[in-house]
């Protein structure tokens, strides 16, 4: 016969973050007599265990008891790993009703969310946005969170988000005491780039990088630069997402999603400019491509939507470069961790910089470069191999002479993008249910179903190739890239010329590869 | 039962010349300590098989005595025939007769490639450093095109750089190429001109003193230096420095009274020692193909053609083509000057299908004469 011991259980739900998906947790207190004990269970890792410790004090600073008996909380299900300070609110609002200070009913209506600190205050968190479209989707109908997250989590409709500032509001809006304010509205969406993001009307000279760069945000392509340090290649690559189309309503919430979980977009709305993302040379695989015991996204996850750049690509390493070939081909990345499969988004356009050399010099003029054809062949080659295949354009940056430095101000993102975005809309059109949405992801079949070049430009093709300047994957690749000029021109076949300007933009690279 | 010589077509070998090949390939070790010692090894080969073998083998004589009394010259044809290639022997009339100039000619050539190895008409060696600046493999390029457009054959070695250059420029135009290596005709070295080694061999010819299959040591550079030396009418030293192969090629080339030439390089570059100094001891100044032609054939006998005639051009490629030629080689200086972008890009694509431009390292245009 066991002892009746009069308990108090209650629950309280929350959310876990896998990889970008929402899961609920229940947290569940248990007070019972006993020695006085705090134990949180349910495979949380250290900041979980830590979290004991900010419970209880900040439950003692913002005027409550801290009951001194047993105190067990667990995380439902069990047998998900739990990671992050998150659980803080759940694990204190659930004592605080199990100790009879709140009526245990009132916990129903809300999901919450937030790391405490110890005075009290409630800190934001990463992953609101995923947080509120779980509450969406499993219920309950409210969510509390920090007060400066409640612009992102409102971005998901159907969802009743309160912003509180500290433990004691919170109690005051579970019962019922205290309505929060509503929260601003967001401020539609501009249609034109930021005024803050770099613009190309700064760029002096550069003829043909703007020239691959235009046409690499016209049809999704993915572009090398290559050319001496300082030359510019960096600045050029920052100004791609100026002229991209602006992110459709769907993708701006997927792209704040990721944001969010990644913990960059605390405190702001709706991310409405393309990502752009830079990852330095000595990144591992796992951090380019996502991975980790508890998958993260990686940068090629960060920069989906929008634009990865690689600089310096033939300083990253092997396996890293390796591991980015099948997202850029696939367009996600399956992360496999034990009972968890992380699908992450890559869906990204690449563009890469290299020096032409160890020295950074060759080809720059007489008697700079300091590296012999041995030494400059070693170089190409740690660049060549299957990611160089996934890149359509190849161009060559030079050092702006003295006139062009002191030239007028060029044509602006503004112009470009007008181009561009014609010119997407040609693509959308022809390519209409045909797996694609622009030029740069036409697999070779497509290509040959769609991409019609004339008598001349097929001849130029046959000439390119027969001379030895074409591989037989190069050449779907010229193809690919003069469809996208065609289409910035207005025209419905490729003719002459467009082949023509596709074969100049494959620089240097391409044939030397061949020659090896 | 083939008992020597030119019973057969396309192997015209006595056994005594291919045991000497034969011997050749199992005193290799010894070689190469000779080489490392004295650094001649080219010497030693005017002595007889049983000097080499007395001199050579030391100790180890016996051992050396027994393989060769295992070497059957029917199978060694055999494997030369396996390999697709010829091989003619000093004692036979097929024998290149220029070879015979040499104190110790090869006892066999092996060649792969359909190509006459002494062609009638001129035969110019091209070689020079391995590290080679781009300045030094524009010229040789230029060479070969030039040389062989003019129905001149170009000799080289096949190395990295100025060999690979020159043999790359004749490829180019017309074909007239052979390449002498250092181990067997069919081993490509160094392995990464694999497609070279395969282009040559079906427009020209690659030629060794050693079997097929045989993997060059480093005595065999100097040794195939001679063959290059002595194939050639004329030695071009393009860049190289003071301890270069292409200086031992040269030497041997002056000894056998063959023209030594060079093209002049910057005198301030260590890379460029190598023909500066030749030229300051007499040798002949090189600034184009037109140079060597008047060398080989007296002057004005034969005019270098050029690659293409610029006036068959539309007037819009005419005019970019004498842009770029006048020092606007890149996209960046063309648009500086006025030119559409669209319209240069279009423009200088058709002028390199057209042969007229090529495109290098840091997209740089050059003029292809």
């Amino acid at each position: 016969m066991l002892p009746s011991v009069p308990t108090v259980l209650t629950r309280i739900a929350t959310f876990a973050l896998y990889a970008l998906e929402p899961q609920r947790v229940w947290v569940e207190v248990d007070i019972r007599a006993g020695l006085p004990s705090f134990a949180v269970v349910g495979l949380g890792d250290k900041a979980v265990r830590e979290s004991r410790e900010r419970v209880h004090a900040a439950l003692l600073n913002s005027g409550f008891d801290f009951p001194m008996k047993r105190i067990t909380a667990n995380l439902a299900p069990a047998h998900l790993r739990k990671a992050g300070p998150s659980y803080d609110l759940a694990l204190a609002v659930g004592i605080l009703a199990a100790s009879g200070q709140l009526d245990p009913d009132l916990l129903a209506p809300y999901a919450v969310f937030g790391e405490l600190g110890l005075g009290g205050r409630l800190r934001p968190c990463r992953g609101v946005l995923a947080v509120a479209e779980g509450a969406r989707r499993w219920g309950p109908p409210g969510l509390l969170v920090a007060r400066a997250q409640v612009r992102e989590a409102s971005l998901v409709e159907g969802v009743d988000v309160v912003g509180v500032d500290t433990l004691r509001e919170s109690v005051e809006v579970l019962s019922g005491e205290r309505r929060a304010p509503e929260p601003p509205p967001e401020p539609p969406a501009a249609l034109a780039p930021p005024e803050d993001s770099p613009d190309l009307a700064d760029v002096r000279g550069h003829a043909l990088p703007r020239r691959a760069l235009e046409i690499t945000a016209a049809g999704g392509h993915n572009l090398l630069m290559q050319g001496p340090p300082g030359t510019g290649k960096t600045m050029l690559a920052r100004r791609l997402p100026s002229i991209l189309p602006p992110l459709t309503d769907e993708e701006a919430i997927v792209v704040t999603r990721i944001r969010s979980v990644a913990g960059l977009h605390i405190g702001r709305g709706l991310a409405r400019e393309r990502p752009f993302r830079s990852p330095h040379h000595t990144i591992s695989a796992s951090g380019l491509v996502g991975g980790g015991s508890l998958p993260a996204p990686g940068e090629a996850t960060l920069a989906h939507l929008g634009v990865l750049f690689l600089d310096e690509l033939s300083e990253f390493t092997r396996p890293s470069l390796e591991a980015l070939r099948q997202p850029l081909e696939d367009g996600c990345v399956i992360v496999v961790r034990g009972q968890h499969v992380a699908v992450f988004p890559t869906r990204v356009m690449l563009v890469a910089s290299t020096n032409p050399c160890a020295c950074g010099f060759a080809g720059a003029g007489e008697g700079r470069c300091r590296c012999s054809e041995t030494e400059v062949a070693r170089h190409r080659r740690r660049l060549s191999g299957p990611l160089l295949d996934r890149i359509d354009l190849l161009v060559d940056v030079q050092r702006p002479s003295s006139g062009e430095l002191a030239a007028a101000r060029a044509e602006g993102s503004t112009a470009v993008r007008e181009r561009v975005l014609a010119a997407r809309e040609r693509q959308a059109v022809r390519l209409k249910g045909l797996g694609s949405d622009c030029n740069g992801q036409m697999e070779a079949c497509v290509v040959r179903a769609t991409v019609h070049p004339d008598r001349a430009a097929r001849q130029a093709l046959v000439d390119a190739y027969d001379g030895g300047r074409l591989s037989a994957r190069g050449h779907h690749r010229v193809l690919r890239v003069a469809q996208t000029i065609a289409d910035l021109d207005d025209q419905p076949i490729v003719t002459r010329p467009h082949v023509l300007q596709a074969l100049s933009l494959r620089g240097y690279e391409a044939g030397e590869r061949l020659a090896a | 039962m083939v008992t020597g010589g030119e019973t057969e077509v396309g192997i015209h070998a006595c056994d005594a010349c291919l045991r000497r090949t034969h011997l050749l390939t199992i005193l290799s070790p010894f070689l190469d300590r000779v080489r490392d010692r004295y650094g001649r090894p080219d010497d030693l080969l005017s002595l007889s098989d049983d000097a080499l073998l007395a001199g050579l083998g030391g100790s180890h004589r016996r051992r050396l005595e027994e393989a060769m009394e295992g070497c059957d010259p029917t199978r060694c044809r055999d494997r030369i025939r396996a390999a697709g290639q010829r091989a003619t022997c000093r004692h036979a009339g097929s024998y290149p007769s220029v070879l015979l100039d040499l104190a110790a000619p090869p006892a066999v050539v092996h060649v792969a490639g359909a190509a006459r190895v002494a062609a009638d008409d001129g035969v110019v060696a091209i070689v020079g450093a391995r590290r080679a600046s781009a300045y030094a493999t524009e010229v040789a390029r230029g060479l070969g095109r030039g040389l062989s457009a003019a129905g001149v054959t170009v000799v080289s070695g096949m190395a990295m750089g100025v060999d690979a250059a020159a043999h790359e420029g004749a490829l180019a135009r017309g074909g007239r190429t052979v390449a002498v290596l250092g181990g067997g005709a069919d081993v490509p070295y160094p392995a990464s001109k694999r497609a070279l080694h395969e282009r040559i061999r079906r427009a020209g010819a690659v030629v060794s003193e050693l079997p097929p299959g045989f993997t060059a040591r480093r005595w065999c550079f100097p040794v195939r230096n001679r063959l290059i030396a002595a194939l050639a009418a004329v030695v071009v030293v393009v860049e190289g420095g003071e301890r270069s192969g292409s200086l031992i090629t040269a030497r041997l080339a002056r000894e056998l009274g063959r023209d030594v030439a060079a093209v002049p390089g910057h005198v301030t570059a260590a890379s460029a020692t190598g023909p500066n100094g030749l030229l300051f001891d007499g040798a002949h100044v090189i600034r184009g193909p037109q140079d060597v032609l008047d060398l080989l054939f007296g002057a004005g006998a034969r005019r270098a053609s050029p690659d293409r005639d610029p006036s068959s051009l539309e007037p819009r490629l005419e005019r970019l083509l004498a842009s770029v030629t006048a020092g606007n080689d890149t996209l960046a200086l063309l648009a500086a000057g006025g030119c559409e972008t669209q319209d240069a890009l279009t423009g200088l694509a058709e002028l390199e299908l057209e042969g007229f431009l090529v495109r290098g390292p840091g997209g740089v245009y050059a003029p292809t004469a």
